[in-house]
């Protein structure tokens, strides 16, 4: 079985991000670049159904310019068999990035593509959803638990009521949440056997798919900024406090 | 031309993220002057479909019956939304960003081969949005170039609409078929008489202070006091202190309750993203140097075990 693993560059989850003075965007400037946590929780659970036996190949892919290379090395070291860079200089809007992949679907045939639920940068929720449409498969989104039987995946969701369990035909996509597995560290010898391996490359002119941008970032500014606290010593204190706020 | 309002419900009762979502369909009615029909999809959903079409603001109630749509898998019900899309003057598809709107509306997008708007938190005109990115440490405010426009909203940004006063005509819709590719298996969904965290006036929630889900029964209490519902860090969840819905912050539920109590809740940038609009917030934690204390209005470094507890009794 093959299995499609699409990640994304982003900025560390722990780097407080500071908004642009020309509000043009978020300063990404010398600032740490990693792959995105749920994207790498979907690599972690294509490399466990690897290594039970379950899956044969494990292809990453990234979107946008070069330097998401760096991240797809890092998924080479973790333990993915091959990787495609599809290259275009912009970072793409998520239905440009599903048409991306979907072009990869068309070639690649996977069983399975594994996605995370959502980029901490964009916050969309949207990339996994589409490429489904696109391709016509289902979807299990907000995975909490995966398993294959036969020809068919159960995914267990995390939904706002608590847990939906379903079980969808193969071809499938899923998309990550965060308990569906812990991931592994990358080892510092796999990361150098890793700069070895070669990556696959194709552009989105290539791909033949249309890249412009649906959604124009008018500005990007800082949310409402809360006035500091007060410490308070003793409960009745607070309670007094919370009263005269009118919250009790 | 019409906005067409997803109505989440579980075949019984409309969910009160719904009632946010009408909100938010009411301010871009009001901008650009269409009406409102909202989509009843389910299986023996008629008196969902019959309380929606009492609420004001509605148009028309679209109500889709059948087991294929029971369980609201997005393979079934995406269809059904692209075809009264395209059969209807529809230019805004809307719904809350809970996890069906998330599910379902990205799927809708790409097969209308438009793009969506996640978490709207602001509708400042007919085609200019606000959404928070990285974790609601920035907002950015985009427009867009498509004609059908798909949003999803942050219920908490939004009031909760009535849901009387209204007339509306009820259409049923042809039965549509099962695509074949997915299935519902089971469901394990808490049962609470406590309030929605996401439209609580008040939430205490509760970290890896805690230290068990045991322990969480003093939140609990004096979350009873209060009327309140009862919300949990990512810490907790992890730990298996308590379940996944009571999970707040980025990646979970967003609450902006009058009163936020967090309890020995560190305070990580993720779980701030779900709370820093609540109105007024609390922290207590025995480490005076936990970042929580910096978005605190009042900030209490003490036990909880003692404090919450005393608190509650204070209370009277």
């Amino acid at each position: 079985m093959k299995i499609i693993v699409p990640v994304k560059r982003v900025v560390d989850a722990y780097v407080k991000v500071h908004v642009k003075a020309d509000e043009s965007g978020v300063e990404t400037d010398n600032v740490k670049m990693v792959i995105n946590p749920f994207c790498e929780i979907a690599l972690e659970e294509a490399i466990r159904l690897k290594e039970a036996g379950v899956a044969s190949e494990i292809l990453a892919i990234s979107v946008g310019p070069s330097n998401c290379q760096e991240q797809l090395r890092t998924c080479l070291a973790l333990g993915a068999d091959r990787a495609l860079h599809i290259e275009n200089e912009n970072t793409l809007q998520p239905l440009a990035i599903a048409k991306a992949l979907y072009e990869v679907v068309k070639r690649e045939t996977p069983s399975l593509v594994i996605l995370g639920k959502q980029s901490i940068d964009g916050d969309n929720n949207q990339t996994g959803q589409m490429l489904a449409a696109l391709s016509g498969m289902p979807q299990g989104t907000f995975a909490s638990k995966v398993s294959i039987e036969g020809q068919e995946v159960h995914v267990t969701r995390e939904i706002d009521g608590g847990l939906q369990k379903v079980a969808l035909t193969l071809p499938a996509l899923i998309t990550a949440d965060l308990r569906l597995n812990e991931p592994r560290y990358v080892s510092l010898p796999n990361m150098m056997k890793a700069k070895r391996k070669p990556i696959e490359s194709l552009t989105t002119e290539e791909l033949g798919i249309d890249t412009s941008p649906r959604l124009t970032t008018v500005k990007v500014s800082n949310p409402p900024e809360r006035e500091a606290g007060e410490i308070i010593n003793t409960i009745p204190e607070l309670v007094e406090k919370l009263n005269a706020a009118g919250v009790l | 031309m019409s906005i067409l309002l997803i109505v989440e419900h579980n075949n019984q009762v409309i969910k009160t993220s719904t009632t946010h979502a009408l909100s938010a369909a009411k301010i871009l009615s009001e901008k650009t002057g269409d009406d409102i029909i909202a989509l009843v999809s389910g299986e023996n959903c008629a008196s969902v479909a019959n309380a929606v079409a009492n609420t004001e603001n509605i148009e028309k109630v679209f109500h889709a019956d059948c087991s294929a749509l029971a369980h609201h898998l997005p393979e079934n019900v995406a269809p059904l939304i692209t075809n009264i899309v395209t059969d209807n003057d529809i230019r805004y598809i809307l719904a809350a960003s809970s996890t069906m709107g998330k599910n379902v509306l990205p799927r809708v997008a790409a097969s209308l081969d438009v793009a969506q708007i996640s978490d709207v938190t602001e509708i400042v005109d007919t085609n200019t949005f606000v959404r928070p990115i990285y974790a609601g440490n920035a907002l950015e405010t985009v427009t867009s170039a498509d004609l059908i426009k798909v949003l999803t909203v942050r219920a908490s940004s939004f009031e909760a609409a009535p849901l009387n006063g209204g007339s509306a005509v009820i259409e049923k819709q042809p039965d549509v078929s099962d695509q074949g590719i997915s299935r519902f298996i089971s469901e394990d969904l808490v049962q609470s008489d406590r309030p929605e965290l996401t439209s609580a006036k008040v939430v205490i929630s509760g970290g890896r202070g805690l230290k068990s889900g045991e322990n969480f029964k003093i939140l609990e209490s004096l979350a009873d006091k209060l009327g309140g519902a009862v919300g949990a860090s990512r810490a907790a969840v992890d730990a298996g202190y308590v379940s996944n819905d009571m999970q707040v912050g980025q990646t979970g539920k967003i609450v902006s309750p009058d009163l936020y109590i967090a309890a020995g809740i560190s305070g990580a940038i993720q779980h701030l993203a779900g709370m820093k609009d609540s109105k007024i917030i609390v922290a207590i934690n025995i480490d005076p140097e936990a970042p929580i204390f910096n978005i605190a209005d009042y900030g209490l470094v003490a036990d909880l075990f003692e404090a919450v507890p005393e608190l509650e009794s204070t209370l009277g």
